[in-house]
């Protein structure tokens, strides 16, 4: 493995706190006249063991940031760095092992593989980066997310919540430096929704996960430590924990300009 | 509807591509066969028609034995002199004909004989003074006058750059002489008989070297103007012996042709059977891959009936995409089936110079069989199309609803294995149907035992995944392992691809396996009966020149020999092979194992006496002391006395089936020839056996340790020909495996892509899809290896008078599982390419 993926022990005071830090991100796609313009340059830090929720209506850049974020996307220009690392500058190769070592995904659809059980597909990211699951952690994971009991079932056999519950303990196996959640209850009715939040939320406080969450769900953003208003590819608002009727509020006012 | 299915059809330009390549071999093998028998049956017909052009009647010997060495009965000089006499008769001219009496081979300055190995090589005469009769034309030079100059046929001629004026040397029954070139002539209108090569003296001068001094082989007539051909018979008839006939010129040209068309024809049916298992094949191919494309478009189809489209409608637009690719794939295989045609006569160079024969009845059979196979293959998936609810529109997910059959799958999967091993069975061990019978029997049995075993394979694939898939899941990794899994998702589409390709891999095994066997037969056979330190024997087991037997005989060194002559005639109204043998030598090297007399039989044969063989024996009814009669192709009677009754293995009898002694044989056919020459000689004189041999251009020395596997030389070259011609249909399945795969791909677009975002590397994506695409392909021989064995005890069975061993090949069945391997592993090749090359974004948004 290259050096480049290990970070370095110590990278100064203020990137011990910060886990991502984005300098002048800007994507477009498209040149000259017709060019768009997803991000027109983001500088961001998401500080370590907090919940960071994005925020902003289909087509503010929302996603964009945070496929760039996660290494899925590039950007046209700036700097992202995660855990220390510069992923500008990895290919695909080392950009999927860095992913293996920092980063957890959660979809909107669950995406689980429908052949494999519940345990096979949390494991799944382990197997992939040929590592051999730590039998204490994964027991206590499947504690956490309340799947003790239906590790052996395909997800054809699972319910929504359940599916996305293993969804979570699979983006938590691998202890990652940062963990995405791609609108988590986006396809959950709003009490299992309820739950799955919950258990991010648990996730951040009793295991200090580092989180983002991209939604356009005011009930969801309400229980981060920190909510960004993306507009237009900039962010235009920057607010600590705030309660659904806040960000609403925000949200109208946004509009209204 | 049509409308929305053809665009449809266009917005999915590579599936419609593969898929119509899975018909394309088979129509392409299908056109390119009746091009190329067309084209060499025209070539052949135009030389005989050429033959006889300014020729009204034709006087010949009666045909009495085809296939003969020495020939029908000739025609004496008189005869022509009589018939020229007539006052019907303008001209009358004799000449030599193109047949296998009349042999001279024309030797390279390498010293070996020119032409194409099995090709005829012919010598004539040229009667300058009727050139209307002649098929030939000169090109350069002049015709040969006298014993010292010879002409040559274009072809030969060009292809050992031999000049007018250049010298060449001509072998003839055996005797070699230099003439000088004086000309090059065409023939009927070609420069060339494909590999045949001509030899032309003038008249006087081909008889003496053929031993046809004074005599012609046919006597052509023109009719005087006014006077019909039928008014020249009615006058020559009656000047005729029995031996001989007359007939009009068309006659005699579809005579002459008769033979060749026989072949072609036999050649025709053989390649059309090979092209009919490709397209059985790619049958296969398109039912899984319009079921896959109907499943991954139900929501497609929902749409179209809550907007209105019924049924009937929606069925139609997928019969229709269906009619569209068969007809597309149908002109491509044609004009391909051209090309390869055009390809095998460049290669081959083997025939006859004339232009491809691309006829109407090519264009009907190939669009009309690719098509309506193509056709017949999507009335299932259509069928399947019909039965979406509007409903699936609107849910997300919705799948195919299951076939109304699929309860029933496995019941009547067993019952359609059932009936085709009973419909096999009445095949081969039924008693006195006909050979039309019984290969319909086994064809239709085969093909439904593909179609059973077809039907089953979805309940066998898990079983078998587990077992295929376990270097897979042992040392793939997580790519082997998903792999593994993948492969059990979807077994009906598992099955099918499978199947696909067991069919050709059965095929192959079935040719293994039965080639095996036939082969360790017949050595063990020739074994059996023959000892000898050399043999000399022809090349592909045809006779050879006598005169090169007894060259061998005279290498200093050699102990003892005998010839074993062999010719064809008519026996007891039977055309049989005979065999002629020295009663005082042959016993020194053929065993005889008698079943009635003993070895003084041999010492008994004299002039009169014959051995007949015990199955010929028992078909006749024959015992020692019965009588025999024979007639030879010139129409010579003889009658012989059973001396021996001998039991020679079923399978290879090296003496015919009537043997007689060497001087009566020589005596009953002019032109002998040699079927084996034994020959007893120390080691020390096989260089100079070698030598001896080197010239021979029909024949070769082999040593009695090696004799038996050089005698099944030629039968292991037929079983690669065999192969050649089934790994069409091997690549047939590949188009079918990438199509699947390629479908799958697409299908599982979205879970490839979180798969990418959890961190699976590229080359983890390629070896997942090479993995699923190998375990496909094992399953493929997993079924096909042993189906093949099965079949192939069964004919062993079937034919088990012959008493065939049963050898299980295991380096070729090896050498199968290798091949499909490497077919999984090419097949994945563009699948494996487009899942790692996926774009992750693209991927997890994709619904």
């Amino acid at each position: 493995m290259t050096s480049v993926l290990t970070p370095p022990p110590d990278s100064g005071d203020t990137a011990s706190e910060v886990t991502v830090r984005a300098r002048a991100v800007a994507r477009h796609y498209g040149a000259g006249e017709t060019a768009v313009h997803a991000l027109r340059g983001i500088d961001l830090d998401v500080e370590r063991r907090r919940l960071t929720a994005i925020m902003g209506p289909s087509g503010s850049g929302k996603s964009t940031l945070m496929h760039i974020l996660a290494g899925l996307d590039e950007p046209s220009s700036g700097e992202v760095v995660v855990a220390g690392i510069d992923i500008g500058g990895l290919h695909d190769t080392d950009l999927t092992t860095w992913r293996r070592n920092h980063i957890g995904f959660i979809f909107q659809f669950f995406n689980l593989l429908p052949m494999l059980t519940a345990a096979e597909n949390i494991v799944l990211p382990l197997k992939l980066a040929g590592v051999k699951p730590d039998r204490v952690w994964l027991d206590e994971l499947v504690e956490k997310v309340g799947l003790s009991d239906r590790l052996r079932h395909r997800p054809s056999e699972l319910s929504g919540g359940q599916q996305q519950r293993v969804a979570v303990a699979r983006a938590l196996i691998s202890r990652p430096s940062v963990m995405f959640a791609d609108e988590p209850t986006g396809n959950l009715d709003s009490r299992t929704g309820g739950e799955i939040l919950a258990l991010l939320r648990h996730s951040v406080d009793a295991l200090g996960q580092t989180t983002v969450m991209v939604t356009h769900d005011a009930h969801a953003a309400a229980i981060a430590d920190r909510v960004l208003f993306l507009a237009d590819g900039n962010i235009v608002r920057d607010l600590g924990p705030s309660s659904a009727h806040e960000i609403l509020a925000t949200l109208e006012e946004m509009t209204e300009r | 509807m049509i409308a929305v299915a053809l665009k449809g059809l266009l917005g999915r330009k590579v599936r419609a591509l593969l898929t119509a390549f899975a018909v394309v071999i088979g129509v392409a093998m299908v056109s390119g066969t009746l091009v190329l028998t067309d084209t060499i049956q025209k070539a052949f017909d135009g030389i005989f028609n050429a033959s006889y052009a300014q020729t009204d009647a034709v006087i010949s010997g009666k045909e009495i034995v085809t296939g003969s060495q020495s020939g029908a009965a000739t025609i004496p000089a008189s005869l022509l002199a009589t018939v020229q006499e007539l006052p019907e008769v303008a001209a009358a001219g004799g000449a030599l004909a193109l047949i296998a009496s009349n042999e001279a081979e024309i030797l390279g300055r390498d010293g070996k004989a020119l032409g194409t190995d099995g090709a005829p090589q012919f010598g004539i005469g040229n009667d300058a003074s009727n050139p209307q009769f002649s098929p030939l034309q000169l090109k350069t030079g002049q015709w040969p006058v006298g014993p010292r100059q010879v002409a040559l046929d274009a072809g030969t001629a060009a292809g050992e750059n031999l000049k007018v004026g250049d010298t060449v040397t001509v072998s003839t029954l055996g005797a070699k002489h230099r003439y000088e070139v004086t000309g090059i002539a065409g023939f009927g209108g070609v420069d060339s008989l494909g590999g045949a090569t001509i030899a032309i003296w003038d008249m006087a001068t081909a008889q003496t070297l053929l031993h046809k001094e004074g005599r012609y082989d046919t006597i052509s007539i023109a009719a005087k103007d006014g006077t019909s051909s039928d008014e020249v018979l009615r006058a020559v008839q009656p000047l005729i012996p029995a031996s001989l006939q007359v007939q009009d010129s068309e006659a005699q040209a579809a005579a002459d042709a008769k033979e060749t068309n026989g072949i072609v024809n036999v050649v025709r049916y053989f390649l059309l059977g090979f092209g009919g298992i490709a397209l059985f094949v790619g049958a296969f191919v398109i039912v899984n891959t319009l079921s896959i494309t109907v499943a991954q478009r139900t929501r497609e189809f929902a749409t179209l009936r809550t907007l209105g489209a019924s049924r009937k409608q929606v069925m139609q637009s997928v019969v229709i995409e269906g009619l569209v690719i068969g007809l597309l794939a149908s002109v491509v295989g044609l004009f391909a089936g051209v090309g390869l045609a055009k390809l095998l006569t460049a290669l081959g160079g083997d025939l006859p110079e004339v232009g491809l024969v691309f006829t109407l009845r090519t264009v009907l059979v190939s669009l009309a069989l690719g098509t309506g196979i193509t056709l017949l293959a999507s009335v299932m998936p259509a069928r399947r199309a019909t039965r979406v609810p509007p409903i699936a529109a609107v849910r997300e997910g919705s799948t195919l609803p299951t076939s109304r059959f699929a309860a029933h799958s496995r019941n009547t999967a067993i019952a359609v294995i059932a009936a085709a091993i009973a419909t096999i069975s009445v095949g081969i061990f039924a008693g006195g149907l006909g050979t039309l019978a019984v290969a319909l029997c086994l064809g239709l049995g085969v093909l439904t035992l593909f179609f059973g075993v077809a039907l089953a394979g979805p309940h066998m694939i898990k079983p078998l995944t587990r077992l295929v898939g376990l270097p897979a899941r042992r040392s793939g990794g997580v790519a082997g392992e998903l792999a593994s899994s993948n492969s059990v998702r979807h077994p009906a589409r598992t099955a099918s691809t499978a199947a696909a390709l067991m069919i050709g891999l059965t095929l192959v095994t079935v040719v293994a396996v039965l080639g095996s066997g036939l082969r360790s037969t017949v050595e063990s056979a020739v074994t059996d009966q023959v000892t000898a330190a050399y043999i000399l024997n022809g090349n592909d087991g045809m006779p050879f020149e006598a005169a090169e037997g007894d060259a061998l005989a005279r290498v200093p060194g050699v102990n003892t020999h005998s010839h074993v002559r062999v010719d064809k005639a008519l026996v007891a109204g039977e055309e049989k092979d005979v065999t002629g043998v020295d009663p005082a030598s042959i016993e020194r090297f053929y065993r005889f194992t008698w079943t009635d007399g003993s070895d003084t039989a041999v010492a008994q044969l004299g002039t009169a006496g014959a051995l007949v063989t015990q199955t010929y024996a028992s078909d006749q009814e024959l015992a020692v002391g019965k009588k025999l009669s024979v007639q030879t192709a010139s129409g010579d009677r003889r009658a012989l006395i059973v001396r021996g009754i001998y039991d020679p293995p079923e399978i290879e009898q090296m003496l015919g089936p009537i043997t007689i002694s060497q001087q009566t044989f020589d005596a009953v056919f002019p032109q002998p020839k040699n079927r084996f020459t034994f020959l007893d000689a120390g080691a020390g004189a096989s260089p100079a056996l070698t030598t001896a041999a080197a010239g021979f251009s029909d024949a070769a020395v082999h040593t009695g340790a090696a004799f038996a596997s050089d005698y099944t030389e030629g039968f292991a070259s037929f079983l690669n020909f065999l192969y050649v011609l089934l790994a069409f249909s091997v690549v047939v399945s590949l188009f079918g495996m990438v199509n699947t795969l390629v479908l799958t791909v697409f299908e599982r677009t979205r879970e490839l892509g979180m798969l990418r975002t959890i961190g699976m590397t590229r080359r983890q994506a390629r070896r997942m899809i090479r993995h699923e695409s190998v375990i496909t392909a094992l399953i493929g021989a997993a079924l096909g290896l042993p189906l093949g064995i099965f079949l192939a005890l069964l004919v062993t069975r079937a034919l088990n008078q012959y008493d065939i061993a049963i050898s299980i090949p295991i380096p070729e069945l090896v050498a199968f599982t290798v091949v499909a391997i490497l077919a999984g592993l090419g097949a994945a090749i563009i699948p494996a390419r487009r899942a790692s090359r996926l774009n992750v974004l693209n991927a997890l948004h994709y619904e």
